[in-house]
């Protein structure tokens, strides 16, 4: 079984179509799978809706898809750092709901782990709670949030081994390893592609049967969006 | 004479106690990083993944896969972990981190906060707001005391809540306020500030401690 693709476009082949819902990894333009955006704009499907925690900046990461009107809906819970998206969002061309970055964490967790509903204390008594079963366990109210699953997960990973075990870096984690598991297929960009037994098992972040298809990325432009550094002492 | 900013840090700074797993919002909370009182060690959690963060990268040294819930280039410690974000908001929502500290709009004399939303405004997402105050042990507001000399201490928030009875206390450039089941009482003045001022700018009903 060959999990390996040439190239993002081949990576994709066969899994897009007009109208799908993708799971899109990363926080902020950190750790997003810059190449498999780039191919999803390119194929021209449309009517998409897209879970992310956010929605990328004007002209990198999902505002991308944003600049070509491909995503009808966003599932997010911080889209602050894009004007364009402002501007659809106003204009009623793009459809959006908010969900706490938690609860949107866990429902991804729950929906890859065959959980289809969970009760949490997170947004009990603000609008995010309205319209939703709510119930006391020991004295405290919850609301109830239901698991949240996908056609397609694309991620970003450092590191992968044939078999499609992956290892994240830093903070580039993020949402990647629990979208991996909440999707129908995975696709995963990856930064180094080694052969079996180069990576320690004992570290492996996503286990390999989350993971359909694999694109090793021979470039990629990790844009930073906020540069903040000290001076050094001389 | 009312706290500057740094102040106002300092002052929220000084509720750390050794050992606390701490989570700072954006803005003046993020100060409180640069007056951590000498002896005591916290570990600083990013919601984005990380346990230990360390203070911002020398030029050229910025790694675009290691950022804060800012999206701030930052570094890491020796003590330093990483993991996904639902570990992440397992254990803010789980009340595994002592301390949050982070603005509001507006805090009711309930504990209510409003931080998220200005209806008819576009509106930019609660990012992990709503799941810090829910499970974070101690929550604490760090906030200018009024916004164009309206008050933001209230009564009721006339925003959208971001959780419900959920602060523990509130420093303000004048003061620092306490809230529990009884409700609101201010415990400390800022230098200079007279009772009649803070009564003056606040809504919200509090009695003074210690009478």
């Amino acid at each position: 079984m060959n999990k390996i693709y040439p190239d993002p476009r081949t990576a994709l082949a066969g899994l897009l179509h007009d109208g799908m819902t993708i799971m899109s990894g990363g926080f902020g333009l950190c750790g997003i799978p810059e190449l498999l955006i780039a191919a999803i704009r390119d194929s021209g499907i449309t009517g998409l809706t897209v879970i992310s925690n956010n929605a990328g900046i004007d002209g990198a990461g999902l505002g991308l898809l944003l600049e070509t009107r491909q995503i009808r809906k966003m599932i997010s819970s911080y889209v602050g750092e894009n004007k364009l998206f402002e501007d659809l969002f106003l204009k009623g061309e793009l459809e959006l709901e908010f969900n706490p970055q938690g609860t949107l964490a866990e429902r991804i967790r729950a929906g890859g782990a065959g959980i289809p509903a969970f009760f949490t204390k997170t947004g009990v008594g603000t609008l995010v709670a309205e319209g939703k079963e709510t119930r006391e366990f020991d004295g405290e109210t919850y609301v109830m949030e239901r698991g949240l699953a996908a056609e397609l997960a694309i991620i970003h990973a450092w590191k992968a081994d044939r078999e499609g075990n992956l290892v994240y870096r830093k903070t580039a984690r993020n949402f990647n390893p629990v979208m991996a598991t909440a999707a129908r297929v995975t696709v995963a960009e990856v930064e180094q592609l080694v052969e079996p037994g180069e990576m320690d098992p004992n570290c492996t972040h996503t286990p390999g049967i989350f993971v359909q298809r694999i694109v090793h990325g021979k470039s990629f432009e990790k844009r930073i969006e906020q540069r903040t550094v000290r001076k050094r002492d001389n | 004479m009312a706290w500057p900013r740094d102040d106002m840090a300092r002052r929220a700074a000084a509720e750390l106690r050794d050992g606390f797993y701490v989570n700072l919002g954006i803005g003046i909370p993020t100060l409180v990083s640069n007056f951590i009182p000498p002896g005591i060690t916290v570990q600083l959690q990013s919601e984005n993944g990380m346990l230990g963060m360390g203070p911002f990268p020398f030029e050229g040294d910025e790694d675009p896969d290691l950022i804060n819930a800012g999206k701030q280039t930052i570094t890491e410690l020796s003590t330093t972990s990483y993991f996904d974000s639902a570990q992440s908001f397992g254990m803010i929502r789980g009340g595994h981190i002592d301390l949050s500290i982070l603005g509001a709009m507006q805090v009711a004399e309930n504990g209510d906060l409003a931080n998220w939303m200005i209806p008819g405004r576009m509106v930019k997402g609660m990012g992990g707001a709503m799941d810090l105050v829910a499970g974070v042990k101690r929550v604490i507001v760090v906030m200018e005391h009024t916004a164009r000399n309206q008050p933001k201490l209230l009564h009721r928030c006339t925003l959208p809540l971001t959780g419900k009875a959920v602060v523990d206390a509130v420093i303000t450039d004048l003061g620092v306020f306490a809230i529990d089941g009884h409700g609101m009482s201010l415990i400390e003045l800022a230098p200079g500030v007279s009772l009649d001022e803070i009564r003056e700018k606040t809504e919200a009903s509090f009695t003074v401690r210690p009478g």
